[in-house]
């Protein structure tokens, strides 16, 4: 189903065979899949189709049954602890619901991937909260809201926190988890710039999973489709909405008739 | 034939069920405990966890000592004026309260309002992702979460039982002097004379056995809840009926060890 990257490209992150079972219930069926650096891939499908755990697997927050995940050419399931860590150091996720900590306040919520850091790279916490305030500047807050905690931020104001702690630590790979869900549109819509602003001035590779077409194409260059835990198309993002494959029309233009049937929970 | 069969793979089935439980509480507690010789230690994490149990605590210790100190002076005075015993009245009182009393209802206050809130504070953070958040953080969550609350536990049970203990002597000495004509220096004298150092020292050890409970039943069952605010809830009141219980357990196995003869 994965297109071969081009010769000579290093995918930056390359998955194969991948499989995931919770007890009876099958989440990945071999997935293959190839992200090349500096690209935004959007992944598309229905509620549980595996859009969730497929992310949390290269995330190492689920362990595979099965296949390999590799990250700039080494498998990171079989990495140890430390090599793990520092694998994961490279990553910046915004969860679907921002999972800010509650009991800390905002600039601390932004700097706690750089407060966590050790040895050379450790900052005290003047310097963080420094930096804090330059990243939410960065995603259109008032520097100021660094002392609120996050019960007093809106939806759109805590995915914005949300994605500020995610660019914190400068990542090399980005992942977000349904960016604009439980948002108006023009939230929406000035999350999807941000994004893709950071995702650009960063040089990141990212990977999206959402529901929402529209954010589909403001983000992604590249997309695809799961279905079943099966990867089911992959192209350009931008022919999401023509792609010809008869489960991404029926997906993407929410039609009721077409190959993907409602499952019915037995 | 097929009900007995239905019988024992129920029973099977359950043994199991109890058995993984067991295990994977006594890992979790074990890992949590490793993570307290490997840094990094997060002593802002540590210290507001130990605020919550000894600081915010005490109040509500404090009462139910010093109650239950004056309970034991009028009750004793009871049963014993009817040998001529009531002399004993200060040794009963502290005996009881430093050797059970002390840690046990400590123990049980705390872990109703503790246990509590650790379980669901940890549970909350569980199935709003923040757990998962953390692990993108380079920040391990036995290591940021647990650890910095089971040392909390350890450390700041006994340090509110050394209150729970002065406190529900002063109850009885209350009752004693005020409402029994006791004299304050013969109760004082009765009491010191007959306390020894050991009954203290296990009164303390018991507090740290519990605290260790406390804190790992909070925990663990807030980190394994599940399924939105309904599953934090289940979590709280497992977390709070499962300390309770095991602090109860453990109270009967060190009292065995250390004072039957």
């Amino acid at each position: 189903m994965t297109p071969p990257a081009a010769p000579g490209a290093v995918p930056k992150i390359r998955i194969r065979g991948l499989h995931k079972s919770f007890g009876d219930k099958r989440v990945l069926d071999g997935i293959d899949l190839d992200i090349l650096p500096g690209t935004s891939t959007v992944i598309i499908g229905g509620s549980g189709s595996g859009k969730s755990v497929l992310l949390r697997c290269i995330l190492g927050l689920v362990e595979p049954d099965a296949g390999t995940i590799e990250i700039d050419g080494v498998d990171v399931l079989s990495m140890n602890r430390r090599q793990a860590e520092a694998t994961r150091e490279q990553i910046g996720m915004l969860f679907q619901n921002a999972a800010l900590f509650d009991s800390l306040p905002v600039w601390e919520n932004v700097a706690f991937g750089l407060l966590a850091q050790r040895g050379t790279r450790r900052i005290g916490r003047a310097q963080a909260r420094a930096l804090a305030s330059e990243v939410l500047t960065q995603v259109g807050l008032d520097p100021s809201v660094g002392d609120l905690r996050p019960a007093e931020l809106s939806g759109g104001m805590q995915k914005r926190v949300g994605l500020a702690r995610a660019i914190a630590s400068r990542p090399q790979i980005l992942f977000f988890d349904e960016p604009t869900t439980g948002l108006d549109p023009i939230m929406g819509a000035v999350i999807d710039g941000l994004i893709v602003d950071c995702v650009r001035v960063l040089g990141s590779t990212a990977i999206a999973i959402t529901h929402d077409m529209a954010s589909a194409t403001r983000i992604g260059d590249e997309a695809a489709m799961l279905y079943k835990g099966r990867l089911v198309w992959q192209g350009k993002a931008a022919s999401l909405l023509d792609s010809g494959n008869p489960m991404v029309d029926q997906f993407t233009h929410g039609r009721r008739e077409g190959p993907i049937g409602m499952e019915l929970r037995r | 034939m097929a009900s007995v069969l239905d019988l024992v793979a129920r029973i099977g089935r359950g043994t199991l069920s109890g058995v993984r439980g067991a295990g994977s509480l006594t890992l979790f507690g074990l890992n949590g405990l490793s993570h307290l010789l490997r840094p990094p230690f997060y002593w802002r994490a540590f210290f507001q966890a130990f605020a919550e149990f000894a600081f915010f605590s005490l109040p509500v210790v404090a009462l139910t000592a010093i109650f239950s100190g004056m309970v034991i002076a009028l009750q004793s005075y009871t049963g014993f004026s009817r040998f001529n015993a009531q002399s004993a009245i200060a040794d009963i009182v502290v005996l009881s309260v430093v050797r059970e009393l002390g840690p046990v209802l400590a123990g049980l206050m705390v872990a109703g309002r503790v246990g509590a809130a650790m379980a669901a504070e940890i549970g909350t953070m569980r199935v709003t992702d923040q757990i998962d958040a953390l692990g993108t953080l380079s920040t391990n969550p036995m290591k940021y979460l647990v650890a910095p609350r089971l040392l909390a536990g350890i450390v700041a049970l006994p340090l509110l039982v050394v209150v729970a203990d002065i406190l529900g002597v002063l109850g009885g000495f209350i009752v004693s002097v005020i409402k029994l004509g006791f004299s304050p220096r013969g109760y004082i004298t009765g009491t010191l004379s007959f306390v020894q150092t050991g009954d203290v020292v296990v009164g303390l050890a018991k507090a740290a056995v519990f605290g260790f409970v406390i804190a790992l039943m909070g925990c663990y069952n807030g980190y394994h809840s599940r399924g939105g605010a309904e599953g934090v809830g289940a979590a709280t009141t497992s977390a709070v009926v499962a300390a309770s219980i095991l602090t109860l357990a453990f109270d009967y196995v060190l009292t065995e060890l250390f004072f039957a003869r």
